[in-house]
């Protein structure tokens, strides 16, 4: 295919799973933003006010990253894991097995797609936060890379998820049994230095950790770790997980017999 | 002879070890209406999934319109079109959301794809339908949609995976209009279908697999030719009670009063009636007892098992 047909082609994909999600908005948008508004009341103005502060900030102030960031993480990966496989199901997946599109270009679209959705809604919770807390910015382009390259990771892995889902229990596991437990002990609501040291060398083997921090730094100033081995681990994790996900599609791994 | 498509040597072993293809080898030429037939699981939609990429062939070669689908597979996919036996498309999606988007996988702007999507809709009586969702629409109506969408980057080889299947008479007969019409126009056309009439109707060459096996692969005149004796139904003004013997023709009576009689190749009709006339039986209509095709259809497929079974035994 030449570029201009390869452009048409990525953005077709790309406008589709725009077009998906939004055309969906109460289960995708919504809920997000209530579930953070939640945390915002919840953590930060009734049991945050009498934790005081953390890492130097406000509590409340301290979270927001890291609510920003979960949110991020978690609708990019939901968004390729359950549109991907749901074409699977629905058998629309031939669609694209049968056009000319490169496999390069089909990742692309979807990891887009999901990067579209996690950031919209990491832009949603991200104003929603300023009823609750002022937001000062540290370093804008950290905060923007950190939170880019993180959904992209995600999306990458929704998308090796849902290549390898026979089912749609498939498409819930990781979410429950891995992503929510490694956020939630990610650095979101506490720092990693008021744990004890056994503690704190188990953290820093946890990914989100390093995205979390990294994102944090952008907006704070202020991480537990390196924000600059975190962005070296994202990139990492990104090839890694791409690589692979091209070789599944290339293998047919899941969508072809 | 330009081919639109060439399989050479095609076999395809599924992960159990089932060989659904068994080394065949299929020639269709440019601007042919071509029927693959074959029973349930004799490989039609294997070789068809392997042409368009939707299965991993295990060995064997595969050129559409010369591109060899393992070095030049952008090029090859480009001339295919496909209208799979299942719906499989977005339920969600409304009609022309699903025929523009399936353009912009080949790389037509919107603005090109939406030209291109109302003509085929139209054509295929959906325009009015173009932003009800797909699952909203009848069997025969995913149906069309799924041609118009094969259609909207101008292919020119179609592929149709039972085209027809559940579909009424009356909605069949204009989908054979419109694709007898498509192939006029140059698109070259391969389908598979159990309506062996509608093979009979439309197709000039035809192929008959079964058991991963081409069985033939001839002209629809010469395939025909071979069937020795054909059988007539005729109902007669009165009722008859028994079956008058005509020289050189066997008679029978059917379960309904009908005559049936049996008309071997080479032998006149007219001969039929001039012997029926002389016995005062009045004829008032006529028809084939089966498809011709069918019939030459059911006695390849059953030697074929015949074949089978014998190579079995040899083994055992």
């Amino acid at each position: 295919m030449r570029t201009q047909a390869l452009i048409t082609a990525f953005n077709t994909i790309v406008v589709r799973e725009i077009r998906r999600f939004t055309r969906i908005w109460a289960q995708t948008l919504l809920p997000p933003a209530v579930t953070m508004t939640l945390y915002f009341i919840i953590f930060g103005n009734l049991i945050g006010s009498r934790i005081g502060q953390m890492g130097g900030f406000d509590y409340m102030a301290f979270i927001v990253p890291g609510l920003i960031m979960m949110a991020v993480i978690t609708n990019s990966y939901a968004n390729v894991v359950s549109s991907f496989f749901s074409m699977k199901f629905q058998r629309s997946i031939e669609e694209l097995l049968v056009s000319p599109v490169p496999n390069w270009v089909i990742l692309a679209g979807y990891v887009c797609g999901g990067m579209a959705r996690g950031l919209g809604i990491g832009l949603i919770v991200t104003l929603l936060s300023l009823a609750f807390t002022n937001l000062s910015i540290h370093s804008l382009p950290m905060m923007v890379v950190t939170v880019f390259l993180t959904s992209a990771l995600f999306a990458l892995g929704g998308f090796i998820n849902a290549m390898l889902a026979t089912k749609f229990d498939d498409i819930s596991i990781v979410p429950t049994f891995v992503l929510t437990p490694l956020t939630y002990l990610g650095g979101v609501f506490y720092s990693i230095d008021l744990l004890p040291d056994f503690w704190q060398a188990v953290s820093m083997a946890n990914p989100i950790l390093y995205m979390v921090n990294g994102f944090r730094f952008g907006i704070l100033g202020v991480s537990d770790v390196n924000p600059f081995v975190s962005l070296g681990m994202i990139l990492v994790f990104i090839s890694v997980l791409a690589l692979i996900a091209l070789k599944m599609l290339s293998r047919g791994k899941g969508i072809r017999h | 002879m330009t081919h639109a498509l060439e399989i050479e040597g095609l076999v395809k072993t599924y992960g159990d070890g089932f060989e659904a293809l068994k080394g065949i080898d299929l020639h269709v030429a440019e601007g042919d209406f071509f029927a693959l037939l074959g029973p349930n699981g004799a490989g039609k939609s294997t070789t068809l999934g392997i042409v368009c990429s939707l299965v991993n062939k295990t060995a064997g070669k595969v050129r559409v319109f010369g591109n060899d689908i393992d070095t030049q597979l952008s090029d090859a996919k480009l001339n295919l079109g496909v209208v799979p036996q299942e719906f499989n498309f977005n339920q969600f999606e409304k009609v022309f959301d699903i025929v523009t988007t399936q353009a912009g996988y080949y790389g037509i702007p919107l603005k090109q794809a939406s030209v291109s999507a109302e003509k085929y809709l139209k054509k295929l009586g959906l325009w009015d339908k173009r932003d009800t969702p797909a699952r909203m629409l009848s069997g025969g109506m995913k149906r069309r949609l799924m041609i118009a969408r094969a259609l909207v980057h101008e292919p020119r080889l179609l592929i149709l995976d039972e085209p027809t299947a559940g579909v009424d008479i009356e909605l069949r007969r204009s989908m054979w209009t419109f694709l007898e019409e498509m192939n006029r126009q140059g698109t070259t056309i391969i389908l598979t279908t159990h309506y062996l009439e509608e093979a009979e109707a439309l197709c000039r060459n035809i192929a008959i697999i079964d058991h991963g096996k081409i069985l033939k692969n001839t002209s629809k005149r010469d395939l025909l030719q071979e069937l020795s004796v054909e059988t007539f139904v005729l109902d007669t003004e009165l009722a008859l009670p028994a079956a008058p013997e005509l020289d050189g023709f066997a008679t029978r009576l059917d379960g309904e009063g009908a005559l049936e009689v049996d008309v071997e190749k080479g032998q006149g009709l007219n001969q039929v009636f001039v012997q029926l006339e002389q016995r005062g039986i009045k004829v008032v209509s006529m028809r084939t007892k089966a498809n011709r095709l069918e019939e030459l259809f059911i006695r390849m497929v059953e030697e074929n098992a015949v074949e089978s079974r014998k190579g079995l035994e040899g083994v055992a």
